[in-house]
């Protein structure tokens, strides 16, 4: 899918490496995240959406699971059911609300899970240099070489469905450009000056990639991630509306838009409803991403 | 440049060796016994072990990847589980569809992404660039299925102009009003990405080629608009053909979910039937196959912007 781009956009960022803790330097980033309208205004949403899926429990005005065959495909503005029902009369709102937690819980667990593990063997494979980068990144370049979704369906379809498979299968695709990243900047920091006077000064490895890596590279990296977890939330959903990712009669958008597919003839407005969802969220996520990244870039 | 072409050309061996080592891995990580899958269940042990030793899956997994390479590499992808048929035969058919269908969403994309990148860098910080970045950002976080949905829901369902499903008769196989009408929803759909893609490069592009020295000298020394535009282009197109190339190879991996929502018969769709028979062969043969086509086309695309910009290879 866009991962490709959200490489090139990660790519961009890591040409250089943040100053160390200069003073004021987070008070820099939260001004400059402060004026930004659109940023601002997307992570309200985020925030907002992450509210209501978090007390789905409480908001919700009925069963995600009870549905009746009297009240199926109602239209959206239905009394007691404000945006309407699915094809087994299962109330929508309920369901967008629930389905949002595992919507939400398939998108952004990969991209944490690969962060973590991809920051650590970039973070290695840049400090270390010789053999041991080679031996990863040229790793990396074969999962280079599948396109991003191909790879995310050809591992799930193997593994079968289920939420930890479809997990799983995410990761695998998202580790190897944050690898990439990680390397990048890591390599950038490791010949500079700062670091070439630790290590003249006596600093053991160790103490090096701690005081001076990490904090220099895990901004980038973190930026870098943020901006996975909107690809991250397309694909998943789109795993489960192949059928590989989470499995009825569980509530989850990517299902959701598969399951009332073929009710686009009779209520068109209720079975877009998912849909949007995962749309909104990738969205702000996407800009949520830009923002932080313009905000922390200091050349600017 | 001779140097470059070979090192690059030998840097995409190992690279489709390992490529097809995944897939081969493929059918070792799906669960159950691959044997289990094509007897029926109350097959004496006996002739269980026969068929496992004339497939040649008591041999140590190395040994087993080089055979299947061997089969491979002679154009044999193994027999479908569910149909009986040998993979091959479904796949070629699929794939003249999905590249029908791919090369179609990447002329919209590129055609459309350049415009659009283009004139966004050419007036830089005008509300058309901010409308350009605007569509930009919605084409890459838009999910492509769900777009499929709404197009079909507008185009199909409420007006009634165009088809929803399928690739009209025999596939994709004709310039006919009717082929043509029935590439035109998801073409569409599947070029949303890329026309992001592709326009968020060209504006980048032509800010930087708008910022170089011999830009101000063209217009100093009195060039028209169309002139200098000319000349933005010829140092815009290598990238732009470049990152095209590579979303063509995208698509043909990613089109799957878009495939999905329009019943097209590619190989999107073979991947939908192969996963829910959990037809592993089918599987494997067919990311096998576009995986390669990928590899060769990222292999196609740096040669190609080497010979375009010579530059490319000297660094």
């Amino acid at each position: 899918m866009s991962q490709n781009s959200a490489v090139e956009a990660g790519l961009a960022v890591v040409t250089r490496a943040e100053p160390a803790a200069v003073p004021g330097y987070w008070a820099g980033v939260q001004r400059r995240l402060w004026r930004d309208k659109t940023t601002m205004l997307c992570g309200t949403i985020l925030l907002a959406m992450a509210l209501a899926i978090a007390f789905a429990g409480a908001i919700a005005p009925h069963d995600p699971y009870h549905g009746s065959i009297l009240h199926r495909l109602k239209p959206i503005g239905t009394p007691h059911f404000p945006l309407g029902t699915d094809e087994l009369g299962r109330d929508m709102l309920t369901r967008l609300l629930y389905g949002g937690r595992l919507s939400w819980f398939l998108g952004i667990t990969p991209v944490a899970v690969a962060t973590v593990i991809g920051a650590s063997l970039g973070v290695t494979a840049g400090f270390a240099g010789g053999m041991l980068n080679t031996a990863i990144m040229r790793m990396t370049d074969v999962f280079y070489a599948f396109p991003s979704v191909l790879l995310a369906v050809a591992i799930s379809g193997a593994l079968g469905a289920g939420v930890f498979n479809a997990i799983l299968s995410l990761t695998i695709v998202f580790i190897p450009p944050v690898i990439r990243v990680a390397e990048s900047v890591t390599t950038g920091v490791r010949n500079l000056d700062y670091v070439e006077s630790a290590r003249a000064s006596g600093a053991g490895t160790g103490r090096i990639v701690y005081v001076q890596v990490l904090p220099n590279v895990l901004g980038p990296i973190f930026v870098y991630s943020t901006s996975l977890v909107g690809v991250s939330m397309i694909v998943a959903a789109g795993l489960s509306f192949l059928g590989l990712g989470t499995t009825p009669p569980l509530a989850e958008w990517g299902l959701m838009l598969n399951t009332l597919r073929p009710a686009i003839y009779l209520q068109p407005m209720v079975t877009v409803l998912p849909g949007f969802c995962i749309f909104l969220t990738s969205f702000c996520f996407n800009m949520v991403s830009d923002g932080l990244r313009a905000a922390m870039d200091v050349r600017r | 440049m001779i140097a470059y072409i070979l090192r690059r050309v030998l840097y995409a061996v190992p690279i489709a060796l390992s490529v097809s080592l995944v897939c081969f891995m493929l059918v070792h990580i799906a669960p159950g016994d691959p044997i289990a899958a094509i007897v029926p269940p109350n097959t004496p042990p006996e002739v269980v072990a026969h068929i496992r030793q004339e497939y040649g899956l008591d041999r140590p997994l190395p040994v087993q990847f080089g055979m299947w390479l061997g089969q491979v590499m002679q154009g044999n992808l193994g027999t479908s589980i569910a149909t009986g048929r040998p993979v091959w035969s479904d796949l070629s058919v699929a794939i003249h569809n999905t590249l029908v269908l791919a090369l179609a969403a990447s002329l919209i994309g590129f055609l459309f992404g350049c415009l659009l990148g283009g004139v966004a860098g050419a007036f830089r910080g005008s509300w058309i660039d901010r409308g350009s970045a605007g569509v930009a950002a919605v084409g890459i976080s838009i999910p492509n299925y769900w777009l499929g949905m709404g197009l079909v829901i507008v185009f199909s369902v409420m007006l009634n102009w165009l088809p929803a499903m399928g690739a009209g008769a025999d596939g994709a196989t004709g310039w006919d009003r009717d082929h043509l009408l029935h590439i035109i929803l998801p073409a569409v759909t599947l070029s949303i990405i890329p026309m992001g893609i592709t326009a968020r490069t060209v504006r980048g592009m032509v800010i930087e080629v708008l910022g170089q020295d011999f830009i101000t000298l063209l217009r100093g020394k009195g060039m028209r608009r169309f002139g200098v535009f000319w000349h933005v282009a010829k140092n815009t197109a290598p990238n732009a053909l470049a990152v095209m190339g590579l979303q063509l190879g995208y698509l043909m991996g990613g089109s799957i979910l878009v495939e999905t929502v329009f019943s097209w018969p590619g190989t999107g769709l073979l991947l939908n039937n192969a996963i829910f028979q959990r037809d592993i062969p089918v599987l494997q043969g067919t990311i096998l196959v576009l995986s390669m086509f990928f590899v060769t086309l990222n292999l196609l695309v740096d040669l190609a912007q080497a010979l375009l910009d010579p530059r490319v290879s000297r660094r």
